[in-house]
């Protein structure tokens, strides 16, 4: 031990030298080769010796003060056991051993600290996306540089072409296209105007914006996807948490058992071989390494999985409920079909149906409104609004009415057979319909329809391929709408006019029949949905709850990676099987063979012992190369 | 009250956050329940008072304990 003469003088000393635990680790291979040769070629026993024991003293230096460290907070950590396995190995005289574990020991925890950061890849090159300084509105109308932790709610922010927007808010000035990818997963840039929400992280492709600052720092979308995945990776599963118990019984254990076979056999070269072998390295390190590179692969294809357990359940899913409107389909009506009766006119008739439009504020108004986005306006002379009819006005001296079949016929408008019949074809479809008469006569009929999201059939083809047994549809919507929807997707159970509660006693049964039910969903009404099911899933643009309580969020917002994401839970529950089985099975062969046969000794042990915590390492990094087939 | 969030130097052994925690659990004008070590992201983040102890003092001691901070961030609550 070092002379405690001064507290922080000593401190100091052990900060400099775990700093520099790689040189030493350099240097204690250089003195071991060094031995070697002195052994070999110039047969100088009594250098061969010395600069062993250099070696080995000066690297079970680091050893040492981490076990102490550890022992501090009363931890029986692998380093006490090397520690005392070299101790021993020295008293014994055995220099090349004690020189060659501390080597192995050493240069082990070098290639595992660079493998590991390896599977931290993933989510570094994400949080390298961070954006880390802001061009702010001073009060003198300049713009000054400043950094990202000083920008507050309500600033005035300037971002240019290829800058990072650097918090979350809304565009006051100026346009541009901007890549969301860091966000959204797609790379497509969006073009974002005046009153448009802009998210930090993403990038301005193109243009010039200017934005007041919303949310900052961690409050940012991008900060709490980050810190979601960040604690995802920390969240330990069952069987995590069991061979942590396990490991802090299990080294004390060793130190026991080697004591004891010491006190049984006196040999103290077999006490510290078991100290060796003893060590549980890769049976600790098997499943969050698995944990943190699959998880960093889902990140990276904007899936988010809330740690090891949700991997666990995945994996075992056979049933999936899906929420109808906004998860099946867009969740936001559309116009679906056009029937027009007056065909020479039509473009006139478009213009006074959108210029009556644009005078109300109604969610049909504006769907008609967005899908003839390129259609004149005119001046609109008088307007009067129906409640539960329509509209009535003059624009041109024309007489327009708008609204459903009801309304049309209470107005006196006359309506040619052909209108009666296309009503009827397209209600049966679950359309809501509009009908449009100029001066006494129907001339124009617009349906609008929620739309089917238009890959949802592809995925649901690819889950059942996947084993996924079971579909069920849970809606609100009633019952018609919702089998209309089953019907082109193939679904046969389907369920409308379900309210929250009723959802969540549906799942309740299926899990009562041993099923392992993941529900798709992100409004708030299907929080108490999401929080039931085995495996709850919620788009990143659902709503706050939703992402709350969800164990896997899909941050690409693209209900496409559902297979992506199974797919990938059950590779990375495998990886952890083959991981503990490697662990398992290597202990069990040292074991066997230091009681069976002659060979084995504490350099042996150690390496066998290194080599496979690298191997747990680099067969859970293939995880990050997983391709989606 | 500040929240403090510690960036390190890459984590290797998980003992590390059980030495780091129990290091920063002594320190005074530390909020006990609000420590959290993030093994894989190599960060500390917990609240603190700064009346009692200033964030330097408390990297001062992490830094001695063999792990180098990289960088922090403090803010307040």
């Amino acid at each position: 031990m070092l002379p405690i003469t001064d507290k922080s003088r000593c401190e100091e000393m052990v900060y400099k030298i775990l700093r520099k635990k790689h040189l030493i680790t350099l240097i204690s291979g250089i003195l071991i080769v060094m031995s070697f040769i002195s052994k070999n070629l110039v047969d100088h026993e009594k250098l061969e010796s010395i600069l062993l024991i250099c070696a080995s003293l000066l690297g079970l230096l680091p050893i040492m003060i981490q076990a102490f460290q550890a022992l501090k907070i009363k931890v029986v950590s692998i380093e006490l056991l090397v520690t005392i396995a070299v101790i021993g190995a020295l008293i014994i005289s055995n220099f090349e051993e004690s020189a060659i574990v501390t080597f192995l020991f050493l240069f082990g925890a070098y290639l595992e600290q660079r493998t590991l950061s390896k599977t931290h890849s993933a989510i570094k090159e994400l949080i390298e996306m961070a954006p880390e300084s802001a061009w702010r509105l001073t009060e003198t109308g300049d713009y000054e540089e400043v950094d990202v932790n000083k920008v507050r709610v309500g600033d005035k922010l300037l971002v240019k072409t290829g800058n990072k927007i650097p918090v979350d808010g809304v565009v006051i000035f100026g346009e541009g296209y901007i890549n969301e990818a860091s966000i959204t997963g797609e790379s497509i840039p969006v073009h974002k105007t005046i009153g448009c929400k802009v998210y930090a992280g993403t990038i301005v492709d193109n243009g010039s914006l200017h934005i007041i600052a919303e949310r900052v720092g961690e409050n940012t979308t991008f900060s709490k996807i980050i810190e979601l995945i960040e604690e995802a990776q920390d969240a330990k599963s069952h069987a995590e948490r069991f061979i942590d118990k396990f490991a802090k019984y299990y080294t004390p254990l060793v130190l026991l058992i080697a004591f004891i076979v010491y006190l049984v056999s006196l040999n103290i070269e077999l006490a510290i071989t078991i100290l060796v072998l003893g060590c549980p390295g890769a049976l600790v390190i098997g499943i969050p390494v698995a944990n943190v590179a699959g998880i960093g692969r889902g990140a990276k294809s904007g899936i988010l999985f809330k740690g090891s357990d949700v991997i666990n359940a995945f994996n075992k899913v056979d049933t999936m409920i899906f929420d109808k409107t906004g998860t099946l389909t867009i969740g936001k009506p559309q116009v679906n079909e056009i029937r027009v009766y007056d065909e020479d006119n039509i473009q006139y008739i478009k213009s006074l149906l959108v210029s009556i439009e644009r005078t109300v504020d109604h969610p049909i108004a504006k769907t008609i409104i967005d899908y003839f986005k390129e259609t004149n306006q005119l001046s609109v002379q008088e307007v009067n609004v129906v409640k539960g009819g329509g509209l009535k006005g003059i624009i041109d001296n024309n007489h327009i009415i708008v609204g459903n079949l009801n309304f049309l016929e209470k107005e006196g408008v006359a309506i040619p057979d052909i209108v009666y019949k296309d009503v009827k074809e397209l209600m049966l479809n679950g359309h809501t319909i509009v009908l449009v008469s100029v001066n006494g006569l129907c001339r124009l009929l617009i349906g609008i329809r929620d739309q089917i999201r238009p890959t949802v059939k592809n995925e649901l083809t690819n889950l059942r391929k996947s084993g996924i047994k079971h579909f069920v549809v849970l809606s609100g919507d009633n019952q018609g709408s919702v089998n209309l929807l089953t019907k082109d997707l193939g679904i046969t159970e389907a369920y409308g006019g379900m309210l929250p509660e009723d959802k969540v006693k549906y799942i309740d049964n299926l899990q009562k029949q041993g099923r392992k039910v993941a529900f798709v969903g992100d409004g708030v009404n299907d929080s108490p949905s999401l929080a039931r099911a085995n495996i709850g899933i919620a788009l990143e643009s659902g709503t706050d709850v939703a992402i709350e309580t969800s164990d896997v969020v899909l941050i690409n917002n693209d209900y496409n990676s559902l297979t992506l994401a199974l797919k990938l839970s059950r590779r990375i529950v495998k990886t952890m099987k083959q991981n503990i089985a490697m662990a398992l099975i290597v202990v069990t062969m040292l074991l066997v063979s230091l009681i069976f046969s002659d060979w084995m000794n504490m350099s042996i042990g150690m390496f066998v012992h290194e080599a496979s915590i690298l191997a747990v390492i680099l067969n859970s990094m293939r995880l990050l190369k997983y391709k989606h087939k | 009250m500040k929240k403090a969030i510690i960036y390190l130097e890459p984590l290797v052994c998980p003992s590390c956050t059980q030495k780091i925690e129990s290091l920063i659990r002594k320190v005074n004008g530390v909020e006990k329940d609000s420590i959290k070590v993030l093994f894989n992201a190599s960060k500390v983040k917990f609240i603190f008072n700064e009346d009692v102890i200033s964030i330097q003092n408390i990297i001062n001691e992490i830094t001695k304990l063999g792990y180098q901070v990289l960088k922090y961030d403090v803010q307040v609550v």
